[in-house]
């Protein structure tokens, strides 16, 4: 472009100011490609959620446990392929803080029915022959730095008088969903069963299930709870992704705060680049006006604004994804535990992108269109 | 000498425009800074309102909360005789409770929370001072009858006064609404301890905590010695105050980094934003200064005067940021208690403390956004700015 030159040699006049606009704008993508991360990871686990799956919990709550023999009159329901009992055990490792769900799995039939979750099968064959045997997600173990063959102690005082159960790692298991979850610990059924009161034996937490397909969903879901309506534990099924949707929304408004701090955050900056651009115009009058003199249309003196500003956006909102792509792995392995896993996706990245875009248009249209009704003859005269 | 802080008045004044890039950049910045903060601040200050100082939280040695605790009524019995607890007209002030959460739906999105259900003694209000009956009465022992927080009957669907509810296998009439001051428990359902555990399939013998209330808060360290030192008990017991707060922690933790995070980047964003302001001011009043500077004007004066400059406009995008987040202050919202799993309400809290913290930020904001700028001013050579038009 012949006029691209010019365009630069502008930019540059004031290399401080290009600096300072082009940074604030680079920070105002960081944080917005930032913050829409942190939102996406909290509703990960429903949008990851399999649709062939469902999830059976007590009708009175998620914490009261139902009779164990409930599974096999589930699994004779026509549509349903796999079965899996699973229990909260709710251990401490070491303290309180490092916190990490841990569930009390039926080995059985676990991968047959979370078929995304993958471990090696030496290890798996490791854990089933191992009483105190424990699986881990790839993410938990990086952030306790555990390795196949440690011995992991977990304090529990949730069945029965407190005491430390010991647990050998024998395998780690992977997602294969990118950004799924990796978080668990997984314990033996046997194990547990065999340490936990008399009073207590017989009782599941929740069951997930199978479906041959997800069109049965709706049919099978009704006819467990119909199943057990009226017995003295009543069921509630629904589908993966109900089920982390209700879960996810009791962190509470969380998404809505983000997205607030997140508007917040871009009006601010598009405010102050879009003040910093109709300066730098300002300043600029009887140049743009010694232009027109000399021939140029009113429609290229926009144009030229234009393309200042969107050369400045562009190049501050690029720099701006590249930080985020450094830092959110950064962030993500340092706030471990406390999130679920930060993913920046390429959708989050394309809506920078357009951002950025957006940003530059408006703040240069209204510097532009002043620039373009400019009268060449008030605004030479103007010193 | 000093320049009259009046000339930088004026020149904000008649440099309003470019003076507000950095002014809404440090509003902008302060409100976020005092929104997450005060959310934090308002979510511990529910749950430590819930603890009072002469009140013991005694649970199962190594429970971290009441989900996980369990104590058998014979444990409660050899409680009751421990020193330090204080006695009212029923005998010793111990409420044995059972804690569950059940799925109600809340009024604003319709779906379900998970609303904690107490199980509590019949001198409960002896033993929590802080609350009180404000519509209807007490249940009464032995009925299926509860009694609902202000913040619960507000949030959750169906728990109006007179109203009929299932929880469990029982139907329970709601008889009266309490206020807790504020407090966590704002957000709970009570009922009698006795009939919830049955309710639930659990046997009326087992509770999870034992709250109990001291003859003064210096008893409590009779109590603890004493409980620990008897050989029949296996037990913790807390104050009831530092129960709470270690409660809130790791919500609190969590709003606080990422709310310090986010605030740290955008207040760089906001410093470029008043450099660029004050860099524009210095170019723009090149003669001004150098006249100023010809005047006898030192260069340490002119250095001050636009550190004052920078000073005040920060100290306005301070205040637009503390007033524009001002309305949230009370706004009740809800999280989940991620110790307990229950959902609870509470409201964002602004302080005068927090509003000064606020306020700070900016000034320091200003400072640095402030300082280049001003020596830049103060070292233009006298001669050459004059001479330009």
């Amino acid at each position: 472009m012949k006029y691209s030159r010019l365009i630069f040699a502008n930019l540059f006049r004031k290399k401080i100011r290009l600096v300072l606009t082009v940074g604030s704008f680079a920070i105002a993508l960081f944080l917005f490609t930032f913050l829409a991360v942190v939102r996406g990871a909290f509703s990960r686990n429903t949008e990851l959620a399999g649709a062939d799956r469902l999830v059976v919990i007590n009708r009175v709550g998620l914490i009261n446990t139902m009779p164990l023999a409930y599974g096999d009159r589930i699994r004779q329901i026509k549509g349903v392929k796999y079965v899996t009992h699973n229990n909260w055990f709710g251990g401490v490792y070491q303290d309180e803080k490092n916190f990490f769900p841990q569930f009390v799995i039926d080995p059985a039939n676990q991968l047959k029915v979370m078929t995304e979750l993958r471990v090696p099968d030496d290890q798996w064959k490791n854990f089933l022959a191992d009483r105190q045997g424990a699986v881990v997600g790839r993410n938990l173990a990086k952030r306790f730095k555990w390795k196949v063959g440690d011995r992991i102690p977990l304090q529990n005082a949730l069945y029965g008088s407190t005491k430390t159960w010991e647990f050998n790692l024998d395998g780690i298991y992977t997602n294969d969903k990118e950004g799924g979850d990796e978080s668990q610990f997984w314990l033996q059924w046997d194990y547990f069963y065999e340490n936990i009161p008399d009073v207590i034996k017989g009782q599941a937490g929740w069951w997930v299930l199978r479906l041959d397909s997800p069109d049965d969903a709706v049919r099978v879901g009704k006819a467990i709870d119909g199943g057990f309506a009226n017995s003295s534990y009543e069921t509630k099924t629904e589908t993966e992704s109900a089920f982390q949707a209700g879960f996810a929304k009791q962190l509470g408004n969380i998404q809505l705060l983000i997205t607030a701090i997140g508007t917040v955050v871009f009006f601010t900056l598009l405010l102050v680049t879009g003040n910093t651009m109709a300066i730098s115009i300002r300043e600029r009058t009887s140049e743009l006006a010694v232009l027109k003199a000399i021939g140029y249309s009113d429609r290229f003196v926009l144009f030229f604004v234009l393309a200042e500003s969107l050369v400045i956006a562009l190049i501050g909102g690029l720099l701006g994804l590249g930080l985020a792509m450094l830092a959110i792995p950064v962030v993500g392995a340092n706030l471990n535990g406390m999130l679920p896993p930060l993913l920046l996706s390429a959708a989050a990245l394309g809506l920078g992108v357009l951002l950025a875009v957006f940003v530059g248009v408006a703040s240069g249209l209204l510097p532009g269109i002043g620039a373009m009704q400019l009268r060449v003859v008030d605004a030479l005269r103007r010193v | 000498m000093a320049i009259p802080v009046v000339y930088n008045f004026r020149s904000v004044k008649a440099r309003w425009s470019s003076a507000i890039v950095a002014v809404v950049g440090i509003a902008g910045t302060v409100g976020v800074f005092v929104a997450m903060l005060s959310l934090a601040r308002g979510f511990r200050a529910t749950l430590v309102a819930s603890g009072s100082p002469d009140n013991a939280i005694i649970m199962r040695a190594g429970a971290t909360s009441e989900m996980t605790g369990g104590v058998t009524i014979d444990t409660v019995k050899i409680i009751q005789d421990e020193p330090g607890i204080a006695r009212g007209k029923d005998g010793p002030l111990v409420s044995p409770e059972v804690v569950l959460v059940a799925p109600i739906p809340l009024k604003s999105t319709g779906t379900d929370a998970n609303v904690e259900i107490r199980g509590v003694s019949k001198n409960v209000l002896e033993i929590r001072k802080n609350i009180k009956i404000v519509e209807g009465r007490m249940f009464t022992p032995g009925l299926a009858e509860i009694v609902v927080g202000k913040n619960a009957t507000a949030s959750y669907a169906g728990l109006t006064l007179g109203n009929t509810i299932s929880l469990g296998s029982v139907r329970w009439k709601i008889v009266g609404i309490f206020d807790a001051g504020g407090s966590a428990f704002d957000s709970d359902v009570w009922a009698d301890a006795h009939l919830l555990g049955p309710a639930y399939n659990r046997p009326d013998i087992f509770f999870q905590s034992v709250t109990v209330h001291l003859t003064s808060p210096s008893a409590f360290q009779q109590l603890k010695d004493a409980a620990t030192a008897d050989p029949r008990l296996n037990v913790d017991v807390t104050r009831e105050i530092d129960y709470y707060s270690k409660q809130s922690s790791r919500l609190t933790t969590l709003i606080t980094v990422l709310g310090g995070l986010v605030a740290a980047v955008m207040a760089i964003g906001a410093v470029f934003g008043a450099l660029n302001t004050m860099y524009s001011a210095v170019a723009e009043r090149g003669r001004e200064i150098a006249t100023m500077r010809a005047l006898g004007f030192g260069g340490p004066s002119v250095v001050f005067s636009f550190v004052i400059e920078a000073l005040l406009i920060a100290f306005v995008g301070g205040l637009v940021g503390c007033l524009a987040v001002l309305p949230l202050n009370g706004f009740t919202t809800g999280a989940m208690n991620l110790q307990t799993f229950s959902h609870v309400a509470f409201a964002f809290k602004i302080t005068p403390e927090l509003l000064a913290r606020g306020i700070a930020f900016a000034l320091v904001m200003g400072l640095v956004g402030g300082f280049l700028p001003a020596v830049r001013a103060a070292s233009m050579p006298v001669a050459t700015a004059l001479r330009e038009l």
